[in-house]
């Protein structure tokens, strides 16, 4: 098995897709690196100080100062309203939120790349691995071997495993690395708030306790690590099932685009808290952010995610181990 | 002399979307024999090869390689078999060597001196260690036959092994060919839609057409059996009425009839027709072509 294994990210190497994914990390990470420190000099220019405090006052009194206005939809000043609860709760307990430093952004990167960037980024591996075999006719003599089929596919979803792998760390390292240059590379022990579980429109604070940054980040990890595998796990299974690779990743595509655009308009309509689109912002929960139908908690989110993800697997092998070769 | 059975294929069948492809094939492929399997496009010559190696699993029927069953026994028979379908696709951003190695890592006890002994056997050790992307078809065509041979088959199974060869590559291949059935005792089944190439380098042959085998018999006999008369005269129409009279006219075009061969009424069939004043420019036996024998097989239709 080792050496089905070693055969497929041999392929994946040499294709130079790991490369690929890594130039893009960095070129990303390098953009928003600098965006983010245009963001923060606008904002001292604007407060003429460099205090986290004043700052937070400040984005306290904006939140307030948009509450007021009437035409507002309800969904978007519930929102705003918990956003507000949340931030006052930073400021009585002297915590400041974004204290700028490399693990803050990286934190920052991950929450915002957790629901269509490193989806897209374990796409670009997972697409074409079988689907390329399937139409360069390479899956023949691959299947002429004295191997059973499903050991075959068994080690193709290892090797995207270990890609997924692979590019968590590099998403992890490399956005610390390179946005270290402008923030300084401290603050993994910055007291972090979480537990926060929006409640309609209070902001429940019951449960809430500090964690420190490092472990924040580690655990925002392992849930984008989470969403990652099971993105990747369903853009396996239509990899199986379709020859083109440009077709899987259409799909796939399309089903992450909407759902970010579902996300903000379904809040009534509540079967679609099942999509597994819908539920790709695990991190959010960490934050305390409402999520996009009411009721939807972490255990729900990882639960849908979790039987999407083995359905798609088990179609992959059944359909893998059964289909004629034409 | 029976020699003995390397592949034993009973009434496969395979139906696909109600539809019948292959129709109940039988037949039996012996040990060092090369096996031509014969037939037009479309006549289910891929289908039934595709089967014969796992990629497609049969409606009924059963493969048995060197007694194992292909569906029961499925490792330890596809072990027995090499082979090339279709085109030999390898993987272009790897060199030829880690194509080969890449294909003996799914086999056990293939090491680098295997992989250095078929990729001298198929004359490919000057360029092994460059990417297959910049290999022509030729050399991607060996390297094809190389990973074919890499696990020691007993059975070899080339699908169309000359497609897109030039004429001199085609040669090479046909000799090679010969050379695995005589000298390292392979058995070998070859499909292929053109004649000429079945007939200059099988012992056995299979004419299939529309998911059935029209006949199974050595080369020789087959031509022997159908030995034929030419004749080339004007006019065509009255020579075809006169000899249609005595013998069963196999075939005619603008200016030959085609009749059996039978050396001792030909002299009175000529001097019929001279009598009647059919001018008579040519009277020439020869063996059929496979051409002949497939139209007459297949009630005349034509190949392509």
């Amino acid at each position: 098995m080792s050496k089905l294994v070693y055969n497929e990210m041999l392929k994946i190497v040499r294709k130079k897709r790991l490369w690929v994914i890594a130039a893009i990390i960095a070129v990303l990470v390098a953009l928003f690196t600098y965006a983010q420190y245009r963001e923060t000099e606008e904002l001292r220019k604007r407060l003429g100080t460099t205090d986290w405090r004043t700052q937070l006052q400040q984005q306290i009194v904006d939140l307030q100062n948009r509450l007021q206005s009437p035409s507002m939809s309800e969904e978007w000043r519930k929102y705003l309203q918990i956003r507000l609860k949340q931030q006052q709760y930073y400021l009585e307990h002297n915590i400041n939120p974004s204290a700028p430093g490399a693990p803050t952004f990286m934190r920052t990167f991950i929450e915002n790349a957790i629901d269509l960037f490193l989806p897209l980024l374990v796409m670009v591996v997972a697409a074409d691995l079988v689907s390329s075999e399937a139409s360069a006719g390479t899956i023949k003599l691959l299947l002429v071997r004295p191997v059973k089929r499903w050991k075959i596919l068994l080690s193709k979803y290892i090797a995207l495993l270990l890609s997924v792998s692979l590019i968590m760390l590099m998403a992890a390292v490399l956005s610390y690395a390179i946005s270290g240059v402008v923030f300084g590379y401290g603050g993994f022990r910055l007291p972090l708030l979480t537990g926060f579980v929006p409640q309609g429109e209070e902001l429940n604070t019951e449960n809430v306790h500090i964690i420190p940054q490092w472990k924040y980040i580690l655990i925002e990890l392992g849930l984008a690590a989470f969403v990652s595998v099971v993105v990747g796990t369903l853009t396996f299974m239509l990899s199986v099932l379709l020859r083109s690779t440009a077709a899987v990743m259409g799909i796939m595509l399309a089903a992450l685009i909407s759902g970010a655009i579902l996300s903000n308009m379904v809040s009534s309509w509540h079967s679609a808290k099942y999509l597994f689109m819908v539920n790709l912002r695990l991190t959010d929960y960490m934050r305390g952010t409402a999520p996009p139908i009411e009721g939807m908690t972490l255990g729900f989110s990882m639960s849908v995610l979790a039987v999407w993800g083995l359905v798609g697997l088990f179609v992959a092998f059944l359909v893998f181990t059964r289909r004629d070769i034409y | 002399m029976t020699k003995q059975v390397m592949l034993a294929v009973k009434e496969l069948r395979k139906t696909i979307r109600g539809k019948e492809i292959i129709k109940g094939i039988s037949f039996e492929l012996h040990e060092g024999e090369v096996f031509g399997f014969l037939g037009p496009n479309g006549a289910g010559k891929t289908t039934t090869i595709r089967m014969l190696v796992g990629l497609i699993r049969p409606t009924s029927g059963t493969v048995a390689i060197c007694g194992y069953d292909l569906h029961r026994q499925f490792t330890d028979a596809i072990r027995q078999i090499g082979c090339i379908v279709e085109n030999p696709e390898m993987y272009p951003y790897l060199t030829g060597w880690e194509n080969l190695e890449h294909f003996a890592r799914m086999m056990p006890g293939i090491g680098a001196d295997r992989i250095m002994e078929v990729a001298k056997l198929v004359g490919l050790e000057q360029r092994i260690h460059d990417r297959v992307s910049t290999y022509s078809l030729g050399m991607r065509q060996r390297l094809g036959i190389a990973q074919a041979l890499l696990g020691k088959p007993k059975v070899l199974i080339l699908d169309e092994p000359t497609n897109g060869l030039d004429p001199a590559g085609i040669r090479e291949m046909r000799a090679f060919i010969r050379f695995l059935a005589e000298t390292e005792g392979l058995s070998v089944l070859v499909s292929s839609h053109l004649l000429s190439e079945i007939q200059l380098m099988c012992d056995r042959v299979a004419i299939m057409a529309k998911g059935r085998l029209l006949t199974v018999d050595t080369v020789e006999r087959l031509l022997k059996k159908q030995a034929r008369v030419d004749w080339k005269a004007a006019p065509i129409d009255k020579a075809r009425a006169l000899l249609a009279e005595e013998t069963e006219v196999l075939r005619t075009d603008e200016e030959t009839v085609v009749t059996p061969y039978e050396p001792d009424k030909l002299a009175g069939w000529n001097a019929k027709l001279v009598q009647a004043g059919v001018l008579v420019s040519k009277i020439e036996s020869r063996l059929p072509t496979l051409e002949d024998l497939f139209i007459e097989l297949t009630g005349g239709e034509t190949i392509e």
